[in-house]
C-alpha cells in the first residue's frame, strides 16, 4: 500500500505510541519535537481518529496489574459467525474479536475487574451459544505491547 | 509478574477514576491532564504524578498513541503457535523475541485435544507471503523446526478497543449492543 500520510504524520504515528510526555501541554512538546504548532498537532490527531488509523491517545494496562483477562477461542460454523461475533462483540468486556484460519475461529479477550468476572462472562457466552470457549489465560509474557514500528514503504 | 487478576482492588481509589476515565482515550484539548482531571477529581498535576506513579510500576505499560494496524494496510496478523516442551519455552521464547517482527510472544496453557500448542508470537505485515517467510524465519530461529505449529492469518475483525478494567454496572453483561 503506497502510503498516504505526509512524513510529519509519519513522524507521529511513529514516535509517539509510547511516552506521551507527561508535561501540563504534551501536545505543545509533540509539536516543539515535530516542528509545527500545537494547534496542527491536535488537528492531525482528529483526523487520525476520525479516520481510524488511531483508535484513542490514551494508556495500554498491563494485563494483570489493574485487573484480569483472558483470550478466548470457539470453534463456530460459518453460516453462525456473524451472530454468535455480534453477540459475543457485544460485552463490554470483549475488546478484540477476530475471526481466524483454524477449526478455532473465533479469538477474543475478555478483560474486567476480577477473574471471577471474566469466567462469569466466558459461562454467560458457552451457555447462551452452546459453543464450548477455550480459556487460554496468559501465563508469561516474554514481549509485551510496547508499540509497533511501521513500515512505511 | 503477579496473576492473581486482583489488581483492580488494590489500586486506589484515585488511580481507579482515572484509568477507568482513560478507556476512552485522552480529551484532545491542550491540557488534556487537566481536562482528566476534572472528571475524576484530581488536579492536572496529580494526573501526572499519579499516570508516572502507575507507569513506573508496570500498571501502565505505555501511554500514547494506540494505533490500528489494519486501517495502516497491516492487513497480515499471523498468531503463530508451537507446541514446545515447557522446559524449552524460555530459550525458544527469548530466540524469537530478538526478531524485529515478533511483536509480542507469550505463553499460554495447552488444552488438549483441541489446542495443544503453548507458545505464542504474533506477526504483523502488510504482505501474507512476507509473513509467512517471517514465520518460517522466526521457526528456524527458535530451533522449533520440528515442533507442532499452527498459523492462525486473521480474517474478520468483530471488535478493536482498549480493554474496559473499570467495573460495569451489574446487569450491563445481560444486554449486550451492538458490535463497536
Amino acid at each position: 500500500m503506497a502510503t498516504r500520510f505526509t512524513p510529519t504524520e509519519q513522524c507521529l504515528l511513529d514516535e509517539f505510541q509510547r511516552d506521551l510526555p507527561l508535561v501540563p501541554c504534551p501536545f505543545a512538546a509533540i509539536a516543539e519535537r515535530l516542528g509545527i504548532s500545537e494547534a496542527i498537532v491536535l488537528d492531525l490527531l482528529e483526523r487520525l481518529l476520525a479516520d481510524g488509523v488511531v483508535s484513542r491517545v490514551g494508556a495500554v494496562i498491563e494485563p494483570h496489574t489493574a485487573g484480569a483477562s483472558t483470550l478466548a477461542a470457539m470453534a463456530v460454523p460459518d453460516w453462525a459467525l456473524p451472530p454468535i461475533a455480534a453477540f459475543v462483540s457485544g460485552f463490554p468486556e470483549v475488546n478484540h474479536n477476530y475471526e481466524r484460519e483454524h477449526a478455532l475461529n473465533l479469538w477474543f479477550v475478555v478483560t474486567a475487574p476480577t477473574t471471577e468476572r471474566v469466567r462469569q462472562v466466558l459461562a454467560e457466552i458457552e451457555y447462551r451459544t452452546g459453543t464450548a470457549v477455550l480459556d487460554l489465560p496468559l501465563v508469561e509474557a516474554f514481549r509485551l505491547d510496547l508499540g509497533f514500528k511501521l513500515r512505511w514503504h | 509478574m503477579a496473576l492473581n487478576g486482583s489488581g483492580w482492588m488494590e489500586l486506589s481509589g484515585g488511580e481507579r477514576r482515572l484509568l477507568a476515565a482513560l478507556e476512552d482515550g485522552l480529551p484532545l484539548v491542550p491540557r488534556p491532564y487537566q481536562a482528566v482531571g476534572e472528571q475524576v477529581g484530581l488536579g492536572e498535576a496529580e494526573v501526572i504524578e499519579t499516570l508516572r506513579r502507575l507507569a513506573a510500576r508496570g500498571v501502565i505499560r505505555r501511554l500514547g498513541l494506540i494505533v490500528r494496524h489494519r486501517e495502516l494496510g497491516y492487513r497480515a496478523n499471523a498468531m503463530t503457535v508451537w507446541d514446545v516442551p515447557d522446559m524449552a519455552v524460555p530459550d525458544a521464547a527469548a530466540a524469537l523475541t530478538r526478531l524485529p517482527f515478533v511483536t509480542l510472544c507469550y505463553r499460554r496453557p495447552r488444552r488438549p485435544p483441541l489446542w495443544p500448542y503453548n507458545l505464542f508470537a504474533m506477526v504483523h505485515g502488510k504482505d501474507r507471503a512476507l509473513v509467512e517467510a517471517e514465520v518460517e524465519e522466526a521457526t528456524l530461529a527458535a530451533g522449533l523446526s520440528g515442533r507442532p505449529r499452527a498459523v492462525l492469518f486473521s480474517r474478520r475483525c468483530f471488535k478493536q478497543r482498549g480493554a474496559r478494567y473499570a467495573p460495569k454496572e451489574a446487569t450491563a453483561w445481560m444486554t449486550p449492543t451492538a458490535a463497536s
